[in-house]
């Protein structure tokens, strides 16, 4: 099991990417931040990294505005 | 801390509600460099919340914003680029930054900041304003830390719904409180 934002529960799954996540989460807006257990992760390695099971997994949504 | 912020750079890219109000207090509070960066002018629409005045309309953002930091602080080095940034230059425009405050206007070039400075510096701290807009609801605004990346704001407000000097002023001295929280506690 893993947790996304402090609130959602999702069954974790050998090979689970940060893609898997979105997806399963149905985030489909592209202007985010991602972290696994408090490392930012890179958009290169959506599809790559492995989450591990008990991950925490923070997405934040980037806002207009400065 | 006068002494340990007056060695210090901070960069800041962007040069208006955020970037601008974010470097006067960093001025403020003493640190020894500014590196600015921003290729637009001051316009009238921006004198509600940048910290600009009406003789400064039409010049460019980076050289009266030096002026009003060399007035605060005539002892402050300022680092001026008037430059449209890419990621290309980021590393550089501000390589020689402990710190990078984000304070673009738009999200896409949010993305690309974040992206850009922690490809290329992952162990310097990037400072980013995110969820400013709207009036009110100051219990609202945190800061939130991802490894080597701080977002202040509310996380949901939109420029959609107007941006107002105060909230803005806020996350702008939010993330210059944090910029020194950072250096202060590095230094220990």
């Amino acid at each position: 099991m893993i947790t996304v934002n402090n609130r959602d529960k999702l069954e974790w799954h050998d090979g689970m990417t940060i893609r898997d996540v979105l997806n399963s989460m149905k985030y489909n807006y592209s202007l985010i931040v991602v972290s696994v257990n408090g490392k930012p992760i890179h958009l290169d390695d959506y599809d790559i990294l492995k989450i591990p099971d008990y991950a925490d997994v923070k997405v934040i949504h980037i806002m207009h505005g400065g | 801390m006068l002494e340990i912020l007056r060695h210090k750079t901070i960069g800041i890219a962007g040069c208006g509600g955020l970037g601008s109000n974010s470097a006067v207090a960093l001025v403020r509070a003493g640190i020894g460099s500014l590196i600015i960066a921003d290729y637009d002018t001051v316009e009238e629409s921006n004198l509600d919340r940048q910290y600009y005045f009406r003789t400064d309309i039409d010049k460019f953002k980076v050289d009266v914003l030096s002026e009003h930091l060399l007035a605060i602080n005539p002892d402050v080095e300022i680092i001026a680029h008037n430059i449209e940034l890419t990621p290309a230059i980021i590393p550089k425009i501000f390589g020689n930054a402990d710190i990078l405050i984000e304070a673009f206007d738009a999200a896409e070039n949010k993305k690309w900041l974040i992206e850009t400075w922690t490809k290329y510096f992952p162990d310097k701290p990037i400072i980013c304003g995110n969820g400013i807009a709207g009036y009110g609801e100051t219990d609202k605004l945190k800061v939130i830390k991802m490894g080597n990346i701080y977002f202040c704001g509310d996380e949901q407000t939109d420029s959609s719904i107007g941006l107002f000097s105060a909230r803005v002023a806020i996350v702008a001295n939010m993330q210059a409180n944090v910029a020194i929280e950072i250096l202060m506690e590095r230094a220990k």
